[in-house]
C-alpha cells in the first residue's frame, strides 16, 4: 500500500512515475463512470435494485474488476434520499421497481489493477425537475469543498460549511445517513489478490486499508473517514478522498462522488484537485453554463 | 328565451324546457360559448342555494341550474307518487343538457340530492357522452350506499357495525320523511317558517334575503316524494352496475351532520377516476363556502376541458391534498428551518403558498422550491414581520393579488439566551417584536380579513416547549413563546364562531438555524459565536427534523388541534407541566454548559 504522503509529493512534483500512479486512479474512475452510465442507460420500469446492482457488478467484472472497495449499490425513489434509514443493512439493494420519472443513483467502487475508485451516479428514469435541480444544485459544493481543501480548514469545518450551504439551499444533509456521517473517506492503492472477498459489502483489502489508516491517523491526530466529528478536526490529510456531498429534499435526493487529490504542496492549485474534471455532472454543469 | 329575472341570480337569463308533461325553470349565466357547468340543488332548496358559487362561475363558464321538478319555478308532476324516481329525474336532466348544450357535453355539478341524481346521471348508460365530469357534495349514489350497507349488514365486524349505526343515527330524518302527510304539514306549517333560523344556527348558514326562498315550504314538500320514491327501493335493491363513465370529484365536508365521512370508502371502485377534496365545513357548503367550491369545480373542470393543463392530483402527490389544493397557505420566517419545511409540506399538498421572511432571498428560493415540489403557485416576499406597517402593506397586497388567506403560519422567531439580570431591555424589546408581535400583527391583520371573508380559515402560531418550560436560560424566549401559546389558545376562543381553527405547535429541541443567529446575552461577541456554534452542533446531534414538525403543523390543521407538542422531550415536558410541575421547577434551577 502507497504512503500517502508519498501520493502528495508525487503529485505534487509531477514525476512521470508517479503520476503514473494518478492516472491509474483516473482509468479506474472513469471505467467505474463509463459503467454507471452504460448502466443508467439500461435501466427500464420494473427493474429491481438488486439487478441494477447486478448490472453494474457483471459489467465491471467482464472489464476486469476482480476486488471492491465496495460492491455497487442502487438506490430508487425515494431511497435516493434514505427515507427512513435507520440501520446500514438498509443501503443494500432490495427488491424495489424502478417507475417512470423515478429518481436513482448508482453507487460503485471498483479496485482496477490495483487502484481503487468510488463515485457515485445520479439520474431519472425520464424527467425528474427536483432530482434535475437537486444536481444542478450540487455545483457550488463542488467548489467550496475545492477552495475550503485549499484553504487548508479543519475537514470537520468543511464539512459544517458544505452543511450550511445545503440547509441554505433548502436542502438536506443526507451524507449524515453513512456510516459515521462521511462526507468522503480516504481511498487507496489495494493489493492484489488471488482471493479477495468482501464483508458486509466492503472489500476486506480496503477495509484493511482503511483500518491501517485509521490506526495511523489516530496515533498523528487525523482521521481517513471526513465526518462532522472531533476525530475530523485536523487540516485535509495528503492523499486521495472520495468525496460525496449528497443532498435530499422530500424523498428524492442526489448525489455525485469522485476523488479529490489532496497534496501538501505549498501552490494552492498544487495543494488539492480534482482527479478528474471530464465526469458527467461536470459536463452537465459545463453544458448548462454555456446554455 | 326571455331576459327576466325572478331570482337572486343578477343578470341570468331565463327559459323554460318542457319534458314529459313538466315544465323545468332553467337560468343561464356566463359566455354559451364556454363549457357548460350544469348545478343541480338538492333537498329542501332550489336553485337558488347556487347562487354565490354560480356568479364566480360565471366568468369563466356557461353556468345553467334549474329547478328540480316540484321545486321552486319548476311545476310538479300529478300524481306526486311517483313522480320523483330517478329514471324520470335523468330524463330532466337530459332534457336540459339537451337545450342548453345540444352539442358539447357538460360538466355536471350536484349538492345533496342533486348530488344524488347526479351519481344516477354519472352511472347510467343513457347519459353517456353527455357529461363530461362530476362534482359530487354530500350526496352519495343511492345504489353505492345499498350496496355499502349491505356489505356491513351481511360482515358485521365491530368496526363496520359501528359505521352502520353511526350513519344510521345520521339518516333520522329519513325514516321521518316516510311518515304519509306529517313532513308536508310540518314543513307548510312551522318547520317551513323556523326553517331559516335553524339553519343559521344549527349549520351556519349566512341569513340573506334570498335564501331560502319564499318556495322554501312547498319545494320541502314536494320534495318529500324524492325519498319516497326511491329510497327504499334503491337501498333493497341496488344496482350491480353503478360505475361512473365520467371523471368524478367529491368534496367532502368533514361536519357534515347526515352523512358519515366513511361513506365514501372505496368509492374508488365505482369511480376509477375519482379525485377527493375534503373541506372543514357543515352540509351547506355551497352556501358557507361558495369560494372554495367554485374554485375547485373550476379547477376540475378547467382540467377536464384542457388535458394538457397540469392535473394538480397528479402534480401534487402529499398527503392532505384531497385537502389543501389550491388552498392560500401564508408562512412567515419560509427561509429557513421549520417555516421552510412547513412552506414545501404544504407545496406537495397543492397549496398556493405565499413564503414570507425578512431574508428575502431565501424566502424567494423557498417559493422557486415549493413551486417544483407541486405548489398550485408560489411567491416570497420580504416582509420583517416586526414591523406593522409592513405587515398592513403585505396584507393588502397579498388580499388584491393572490386572494384570502386560508392557512396563516405564524412561524417567525428568534432566539435569546441568558440570564434574566443580564438581559437588556434592548434584547426583550427585539425578542418581543418578533416573536410576539409578529403573531400579534399576523393574527390582527390576516385573521381580521378570514373573518370577514366569513369562510373559515386556519391560524398556526409556532409556539415553543419553552412555553410550559421553566429554565434560567431562556428568560426572554420563553416568556415570548408563552404569550404565544395563550395568544392562541385565547384566539381559539374568539374565533371558534366564524369556523376559523388556531393551533399552538410547540417543538422542542428541532435542527435548524435559530441556534446559529440566536443572541446569548451577558457575553462578549467571541463568547456568543463560540456559543451559537456549540448549541448549533448540540442541536445537530439531536438532529429532529424541521421537516417532522411541518408534518405535525399539517395534521394540527386538518384535525383541528389546540396546542400540539412536537418532540417526544416537548410531549414530556407538557405532562410535567401538568402532572409535576414541581419536579420541572427544580429541572430549571440546573445551569446548563454551553
Amino acid at each position: 500500500m502507497a504512503g500517502d504522503t508519498d501520493t502528495g509529493e508525487r503529485a505534487a512534483h509531477g514525476s512521470a512515475r508517479l503520476s503514473a500512479e494518478l492516472r491509474g486512479f483516473r482509468e479506474v474512475q472513469r471505467l467505474a463512470y463509463e459503467c454507471a452510465e452504460t448502466v443508467a442507460a439500461q435501466l427500464r420500469p420494473g427493474v429491481t435494485e438488486r439487478e441494477a446492482a447486478r448490472m453494474q457488478r457483471e459489467w465491471l467484472r467482464e472489464r476486469g474488476v476482480r476486488d471492491w472497495f465496495h460492491l455497487p449499490f442502487a438506490w430508487f425513489g425515494d431511497r435516493t434520499a434514505f427515507t427512513g434509514f435507520r440501520i446500514p443493512l438498509q443501503f443494500f439493494p432490495t427488491n424495489r421497481k424502478l417507475e417512470p420519472g423515478m429518481p436513482f443513483i448508482l453507487d460503485m467502487a471498483p479496485v482496477y489493477r490495483g487502484y481503487a475508485a468510488d463515485i457515485g451516479y445520479s439520474g431519472s428514469l425520464g424527467l425528474n425537475p427536483v432530482q434535475d435541480r437537486l444536481m444542478s444544485d450540487l455545483r457550488p459544493h463542488r467548489a467550496l469543498i475545492l477552495e475550503q481543501v485549499r484553504e487548508r480548514r479543519p475537514l470537520r469545518e468543511i464539512y459544517e460549511n458544505v452543511e450550511r450551504l445545503m440547509t441554505r439551499q433548502g436542502y438536506a444533509n443526507r451524507h449524515r445517513a453513512y456510516p459515521f456521517g462521511v462526507i468522503a473517506h480516504k481511498i487507496d492503492r489495494v493489493k492484489e489478490r488471488r482471493w479477495s472477498p468482501t464483508a458486509f459489502g466492503f472489500g476486506t483489502q480496503s477495509l484493511k486499508g482503511l483500518a491501517s489508516d485509521a490506526l495511523h491517523g489516530h496515533r498523528e491526530g487525523w482521521s481517513p473517514l471526513w465526518s462532522p466529528y472531533h476525530f475530523s478536526d485536523h487540516p485535509p490529510q495528503p492523499g486521495l478522498w472520495a468525496v460525496e456531498p449528497h443532498l435530499g429534499f422530500r424523498g428524492t435526493g442526489a448525489k455525485f462522488e469522485e476523488i479529490l487529490v489532496v497534496t501538501d504542496s505549498r501552490d494552492p492549485e498544487e495543494s488539492a484537485f480534482w482527479l478528474d474534471d471530464d465526469l458527467p455532472h461536470v459536463r452537465r454543469w459545463t453544458e448548462e453554463k454555456a446554455a | 328565451m326571455s331576459g327576466m329575472s325572478g331570482t337572486a341570480l343578477a343578470g341570468a337569463r331565463e327559459r323554460r324546457v318542457s319534458t314529459g308533461g313538466i315544465e323545468l325553470c332553467v337560468v343561464e349565466l356566463g359566455d354559451p360559448e364556454r363549457p357548460t357547468v350544469l348545478l343541480v340543488h338538492g333537498y329542501p332548496d332550489s336553485k337558488e342555494v347556487w347562487s354565490e358559487v354560480a356568479e364566480q362561475l360565471a366568468a369563466r363558464f356557461h353556468v345553467v341550474l334549474y329547478d328540480v321538478r316540484g321545486h321552486g319555478r319548476s311545476s310538479a308532476p300529478v300524481p306526486l307518487r311517483g313522480g320523483f324516481t330517478l329514471e324520470k329525474l335523468t330524463d330532466d336532466f337530459l332534457a336540459v343538457a339537451d337545450a342548453v348544450s345540444p352539442d358539447r357535453p357538460v360538466h355536471l355539478v350536484g349538492h345533496d340530492w342533486g348530488s344524488v341524481q347526479g351519481w344516477e346521471f354519472a352511472t347510467v348508460a343513457r347519459t353517456e357522452g353527455r357529461i363530461a365530469s362530476f362534482t359530487s357534495m354530500s350526496g352519495p349514489s343511492l345504489d353505492h350506499f345499498g350496496h355499502w350497507i349491505k356489505k356491513r349488514m351481511t360482515r358485521p365486524t365491530p368496526r363496520r357495525a359501528a359505521q352502520l349505526l353511526n350513519q344510521g343515527a345520521k339518516s333520522w330524518y329519513v325514516g321521518m320523511l316516510h311518515t304519509p302527510v306529517l313532513p308536508e304539514l310540518a314543513w307548510r306549517g312551522p318547520l317551513g317558517k323556523r326553517w331559516p333560523r335553524i339553519l343559521a344556527r344549527l349549520e351556519e348558514v349566512p341569513a340573506g334575503s334570498a335564501y331560502p326562498t319564499a318556495s322554501l315550504p312547498s319545494d320541502a314538500a314536494h320534495g318529500a316524494w324524492l325519498y319516497r320514491d326511491n329510497v327504499r327501493p334503491r337501498l333493497r335493491r341496488p344496482r350491480a352496475d353503478a360505475y361512473a363513465h365520467v371523471p368524478v370529484q367529491l368534496i367532502t365536508p368533514t361536519g357534515d351532520a347526515f352523512l358519515s365521512e366513511r361513506l365514501y370508502d372505496e368509492l374508488e371502485r365505482w369511480a376509477p377516476e375519482l379525485v377527493r377534496r375534503t373541506l372543514p365545513a357543515k352540509h351547506w357548503i355551497p352556501r358557507t363556502r361558495p369560494d372554495q367550491v367554485a374554485a375547485w369545480i373550476s379547477e376540475f373542470v378547467t382540467t377536464r376541458e384542457e388535458p394538457t393543463a397540469k392535473a394538480p392530483q397528479q402534480k401534487a402527490p402529499g398527503k392532505y391534498a384531497d385537502r389543501f389544493s389550491g388552498q392560500l397557505v401564508l408562512v412567515t420566517g419560509a427561509a429557513s428551518g421549520i417555516g421552510r419545511a412547513t412552506a414545501f409540506a404544504f407545496a406537495e399538498a397543492g397549496a398556493r403558498v405565499v413564503a414570507v421572511d425578512r431574508d428575502g432571498e431565501g424566502a424567494a428560493r423557498t417559493a422557486e422550491m415549493a413551486r417544483l415540489v407541486g405548489a398550485a403557485d408560489a411567491w416570497g416576499e420580504c416582509v420583517d414581520v416586526s414591523d406593522e406597517q409592513a405587515m398592513e402593506k403585505l396584507a393588502a397586497k397579498v388580499a388584491a393579488e393572490y386572494g384570502i388567506v386560508d392557512v396563516l403560519v405564524n412561524n417567525a422567531g428568534i432566539g435569546l439566551s441568558g440570564p434574566f439580570l443580564e438581559t437588556s431591555s434592548e434584547d426583550w424589546k427585539k425578542v418581543l417584536d418578533v416573536n410576539l408581535w409578529g403573531v400579534v400583527h399576523g393574527c390582527r391583520i390576516f385573521g381580521k380579513q378570514m373573518a370577514e371573508r366569513g369562510q373559515g380559515g386556519h391560524i398556526v402560531n409556532t409556539a415553543s416547549a419553552a412555553a410550559y418550560l421553566p429554565s434560567r436560560t431562556l428568560p426572554a424566549y420563553s416568556t415570548s413563546k408563552a404569550a404565544v401559546l395563550m395568544l392562541s389558545e385565547c384566539l381559539r376562543a374568539e374565533l371558534a364562531s366564524k369556523s376559523i381553527g388556531v393551533s399552538a405547535i410547540c417543538p422542542g429541541i428541532v435542527n435548524t438555524n435559530i441556534t446559529a443567529t440566536s443572541r446569548f446575552a451577558g457575553v462578549d461577541a467571541a463568547e456568543e459565536k463560540r456559543r451559537q456554534e456549540r448549541s448549533s452542533r448540540l442541536y445537530g446531534l439531536r438532529n429532529f427534523p424541521p421537516e417532522k414538525v411541518a408534518d405535525a403543523i399539517l395534521l394540527a390543521v386538518v384535525k383541528n388541534r389546540a396546542v400540539v407538542p412536537v418532540t417526544p422531550e416537548s410531549k414530556g415536558a407538557l405532562w410535567m407541566s401538568r402532572f409535576m410541575p414541581n419536579t420541572l421547577r427544580r429541572i430549571a434551577r440546573l445551569e446548563p454548559r454551553l
